[in-house]
């Protein structure tokens, strides 16, 4: 657990007057969770981190990792037990890459075997191939793969806390979002205590439990991304989030969610169409899926279809065109439907069987309530 | 011509011993040199108290001075405050301070061009100072200082000459030697700089093999 109290940071400007680039700061980082420091250039982000592992003496304040103060502890062993990736990587020029992401563990002491086989556990774990690059130089890989190292090498020793300056910054979209999915990944099997600074609200949204948004020095708004989009603080956060903010909310919400949170009504083939009609009175549905002995979707029967007839469901089926898997996040979902037309669709569970349902009502309904609406995150240990 | 091929013949063993000490207290300077170097730049770069401003006093005074200055104050003048060197150790030792001075100034410019970011890299994984000096810091700069240090030194050579004139018999007293009794000045005066000439270009040699060694470290 981080926990920042007051935390200040003052420098004395080139004209002799006293600048504030932490102004009393406190924020709490419970176990396991990554919490991102999301705002403009020159805010404090790099500050408030750097006073975390005291590459910054605080002016005033106090860091508290798992309850302990930090300033009672010395730099290096303080160093060691928190992984810092900084601003722009900081990869040396002069060593391999097993070399750069060996450093610590050499430092501590352990022995070459060792040291190589958590080298390639490490390069495993980010997608690169061991046999390749450790022997390489880091001129000799691309920026993408460079931010990889960067992130392994703050692993190396396994430290309990990771503190990453924008991290992801400097690659292109499609890569940067592979990073994030594989740090994600990765974040859940390790569990660390994760500070990440960002200034791109949809990396912030992606993988922060928490986003504390800065403004000159101070927070402005600590919350979780769905209420940071639901309600922003002020103005401010408003805007720097994005006047798209409610559309953004879409994507914290996946299908699964949706579906799991809905009774599974269904019908089969040979279900009467007036008890089908029965249900989907009861329930203010407007259409109601037909599915096999399995659970897996058939086709669906309309309200109005079902209402003025007898017969079985089978009789009236129309075809599904289009379903949804339940980790598609709800502006995948809405986009889905837009491109075909449709004002619904089926959410099938991993197996395919039918487990709900989003529509555009739905969807509509969430984004006016302003609900927030948790993410499920696999709990830390 | 012939006179002169017969002359270089009986001179040669006199002018290649002369050599010989030349190429050893350029070796001893050298080594010396780097090493002194090394830690004045260590000492201004860490900013140590009282030593930092010695050593920029010490770097001042010694490139703002002749190297012949330097010699005979250190042969001639310090014996009169009770400090005698032989004429060997004086000579080495004011070699050594001389090109210390500039070797330090080349390691200096070179380490302050390593990037920041690469000390806060290293703080950053829990290194101390010396530790990212010595694993981070020092390896690029010396890769940077390459060019700048080996002009250092090959001027070093050169400037052996000048302790001669504490009778130090180098190269250039070597060769004043042999004149004095053959009165031939130009036949071994120009010998006597074909064999500086060579000894440079030997070791302009090693610094390009030096640099493609560190080169290899970093490809591209
Ligand atoms: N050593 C220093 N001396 C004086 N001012 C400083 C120093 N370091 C940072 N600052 C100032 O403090 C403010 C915060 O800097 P900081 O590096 O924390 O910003 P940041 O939020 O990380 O910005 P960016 O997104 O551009 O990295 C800036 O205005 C910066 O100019
Ligand atoms: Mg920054």
């Amino acid at each position: 657990m981080i926990e920042l109290k007051n935390l200040c940071k003052q420098f004395v400007q080139k004209n002799g007057q006293p600048f504030n680039a932490v102004d009393n700061v406190n924020l709490v980082v419970p176990e396991g969770e990554i919490c991102v420091l999301l705002g403009p250039s020159g805010c404090g982000k790099t500050t408030t981190m750097k006073m975390i592992n005291r590459l910054i003496e605080p002016t005033s304040g106090q860091v508290l990792i798992n309850g302990e103060d930090t300033a009672g502890i010395d730099t290096v062993s303080l160093r060691r037990n928190i992984g810092y990736v900084i601003q722009q990587i900081g990869l040396f020029p002069n060593m391999t890459i097993e070399d750069n992401i060996m450093v610590v563990p050499r430092m501590l002491g352990w022995d070459r075997k060792r040291c190589r086989e958590r080298a390639r556990e490490l390069m495993s774990m980010v997608a690169l191939d061991p046999d390749r690059f450790l022997h390489r130089y880091p001129k000799e890989m691309s920026g993408g793969q460079q931010q990889r190292i960067g992130v392994i090498r703050a692993l190396a020793a396994d430290a309990p806390v990771l503190l990453m300056d924008e991290p992801f910054g400097a690659v292109d979209p499609i890569n940067r979002e592979q990073i994030q999915n594989e740090f994600l990944l990765m974040q859940r099997q390790l569990g660390k205590t994760v500070m990440l600074v960002s200034h791109d609200i949809d990396e912030a949204i992606k993988l922060g439990d928490r986003i504390a948004v800065f403004r000159q020095g101070r927070i402005v708004q600590c919350a979780g991304a769905d209420e940071i989009l639901a309600k922003p603080a002020d103005e401010f956060v408003a805007s720097f989030v994005g006047h798209d903010r409610t559309l953004k909310r879409l994507l914290l919400v996946q299908a699964g969610d949706v579906a799991d949170a809905q009774p599974t009504l269904t019908a089969s083939l040979d279900t009467p169409l007036q008890q089908a009609f029965g249900t989907m009175d009861d329930h203010d549905l407007r259409y109601l899926t037909v599915v096999d002995a399995d659970g897996k979707p058939l086709g669906y029967v309309k309200r109005k279809d079902a209402k003025a007839s007898d017969g079985v469901c089978a009789d009236r089926l129309n075809p599904i065109t289009i379903t949804s898997n339940p980790d598609e996040n709800l502006r995948v979902v809405l986009s889905k439907l837009y491109e075909h037309n449709l004002t619904w669709m089926p959410v099938l569970d991993a197996d395919g069987r039918y487990n709900g349902e989003v529509s555009q009502d739905y969807i509509a309904s969430f984004l006016n309530s302003g609900k927030t609406h948790g993410r499920q995150r696999a709990a830390p240990k | 011509m012939d006179s002169w091929i017969e002359l270089l013949h009986t001179a040669w063993p006199f002018l290649i011993r002369g050599a010989g000490y030349t190429v050893f207290f350029a070796l001893i300077a050298m080594v010396l040199g780097l090493a002194l170097g090394f830690a004045v730049a260590l000492v201004r770069i860490a900013r140590v108290p009282v030593l930092a401003q010695a050593a920029a006093v010490y770097v001042s005074a010694m490139r703002g001075t002749p190297l012949l200055v330097q010699i005979f104050v250190i042969y001639y003048g310090l014996p009169s405050v009770g400090i005698e060197f032989e004429p060997v150790t004086a000579g080495i030792l004011a070699l050594t301070l001389n090109v210390a001075a500039y070797l330090s100034e080349s390691m200096r410019g070179a380490i302050a061009g390593v990037s920041r970011n690469q000390w806060l890299a290293g703080y950053s994984l829990g290194l101390n100072w010396w530790q990212t000096m010595r694993h981070v810091i020092a390896p690029q700069a010396l890769r940077l200082a390459v060019p700048s240090l080996s002009n250092s030194l090959i001027s070093l050579i050169k400037d052996t000459s000048l302790v001669s004139v504490i009778t130090v018999t180098e190269l250039m007293l070597a060769t004043k030697e042999v004149i004095a009794q053959t009165f031939q000045p130009l036949p071994l005066y120009l010998a006597a700089a074909a064999i500086y000439w060579v000894l440079s270009a030997l070791f302009e040699r090693v610094q390009r093999a030096v640099e493609k060694k560190l080169e290899l470290a970093h490809r591209h």
